[in-house]
């Protein structure tokens, strides 16, 4: 096996193991999602509204979750050291623990999101491009919240940090899943908004590694 | 692979404080090298900056003409933390590092035996001792073979017997033309230089 496949498969079960798995992700969309309709109130109308957007603002929280520990377990205890000695660049490195962190809590989100979106109300005919937007949000989430895990190392309460940090990078997925999943319910054209969602993606792919490596190499010199 | 190591004119600073300059050191095959020195000196950040964490104030760390960045895949680092997770069993952990760092798949097994860790495998590091985590932390340098090792404070957990162990297996490193470089307060159990940082 491929150091880059072993590294894949240690971070995954360390993201799906103990404290900040799928189950508490999983958990806590479910919990948030059953907050709102005590809030708002529970008139199926006015529910329905905002259901959708709801559910997408409950799936950024829920990203938000587990990723303090992404980098900071491995800062802690020296792995992140030993990972730089490696011929696998500490780039591709920070991209597969954030890939990781995708499969073990966007994937299972993914799936659970069409549920809370039509058990707030939402039509079910959204629940295709639901899923969708999850999964690209998801792995956008993942990719821009390691930047603010990796940002966070070495300070006192860098999860809250990490939560600052993060947030305004995911304003634009939520803007742009949202007004899709908005223009479909309302029977307009959609497939813009997706498409900027993928593309916000492919960016926090593509360039969100680069930024996790600097902050690391910063956190560790 | 990197056959020798060149140090000329090093200096480091850790928080704004400049640690040692006009640091001079040559590592070549089969050589070791103890560093010791008063607490805070810098050994632990010379080996550090050995392996390119810490960027020097002055002065350069060359590896023969292989390129830095490359030089790196032939270190270990083997510190006070030893990255290993608590939450995983041994065998996990070992099997990681071993294939992460590009060592065959039945090198876990016979580093294990080496080290006496066999009947451990199983178990979870957090149930670990502290000399039996040392010496599967030691297990990684066996499991997937790289020429230098920059150990600090290696020998600190490990008993009587397994120092002198530990000194055989340094021993074997260096007669197939590896290279140690080990920050330490008491003597390694074998022959080497000394060299003392932060005089």
């Amino acid at each position: 096996m491929s150091p880059i496949a072993i590294l894949l498969g240690r971070e995954t079960a360390l993201a799906w193991g103990k404290g900040g798995g799928p189950m508490v992700a999983v958990g806590f969309y479910a919990g948030v999602a059953t907050l709102l309709p005590l809030a708002v109130g529970s008139e199926p109308e006015r529910l329905a509204a905002v259901a959708p957007g709801a559910a997408w603002v409950a799936l950024a929280l829920a990203a938000l979750l587990s990723l303090d520990r992404l980098f900071e377990r491995d800062y802690e205890d020296g792995a992140l050291d030993l990972l730089t000695l490696s011929p696998v660049p500490l780039e591709i490195v920070c991209a597969v623990k954030c890939l990781a962190q995708w499969l073990a809590t966007g994937l299972p989100l993914a799936l659970a999101a069409p549920v809370a979106a039509i058990a707030l109300g939402a039509s079910p005919q959204l629940s295709g491009l639901v899923v969708a937007c999850a999964l690209l949000g998801g792995l956008a989430f993942a990719f821009m919240g390691g930047i603010g895990a990796a940002l966070s190392l070495g300070a006192r309460r860098g999860g809250l940090l990490t939560a600052v940090i993060v947030l305004p990078l995911f304003v634009p997925p939520v803007i742009f899943g949202g007004g899709a999943l908005a223009r479909l319910d309302a029977g307009l054209p959609w497939t813009a908004g997706f498409a900027l969602l993928g593309a916000y993606a492919a960016a926090a792919v593509a360039l969100g590694p680069i930024a996790m490596a600097a902050a690391c190499r910063n956190a560790l010199s | 692979m990197i056959s020798e190591v060149s140090i000329q004119s090093l200096a480091l600073s850790r928080g704004g404080r400049q640690l040692f300059s006009r640091l001079i050191l040559n590592l070549t095959r089969g050589e070791a090298v103890a560093l010791v020195g008063r607490n805070g000196a810098g050994k632990t950040s010379l080996l550090r900056a050995i392996a390119g964490l810490i960027a020097p104030d002055e002065g350069t760390i060359a590896f023969g003409d292989i390129d830095p960045a490359e030089a790196r895949e032939a270190i270990h680092l083997l510190g006070h933390l030893d990255g290993l997770k608590s939450s995983r069993t041994a065998r996990d952990e070992l099997g990681f590092w071993t294939g992460f760092a590009g060592g065959a798949r039945g090198a876990l097994d016979a580093a294990a035996a080496r080290l006496d860790l066999t009947p451990l495998l199983d178990l979870e590091v957090r149930r670990l001792s502290a000399g039996q985590r040392r010496r599967l932390a030691l297990a990684r340098l066996l499991a997937a073979p790289r020429p230098l090792w920059l150990l600090d404070e290696p020998l600190s957990p490990l008993d009587a017997e397994w120092r002198a162990r530990f000194g055989e297996i340094m021993g074997e490193h260096l007669a197939t033309g590896g290279m140690i470089l080990a920050a330490v307060h008491d003597p390694l159990p074998l022959a080497t230089r000394t060299v003392e940082i932060g005089r």
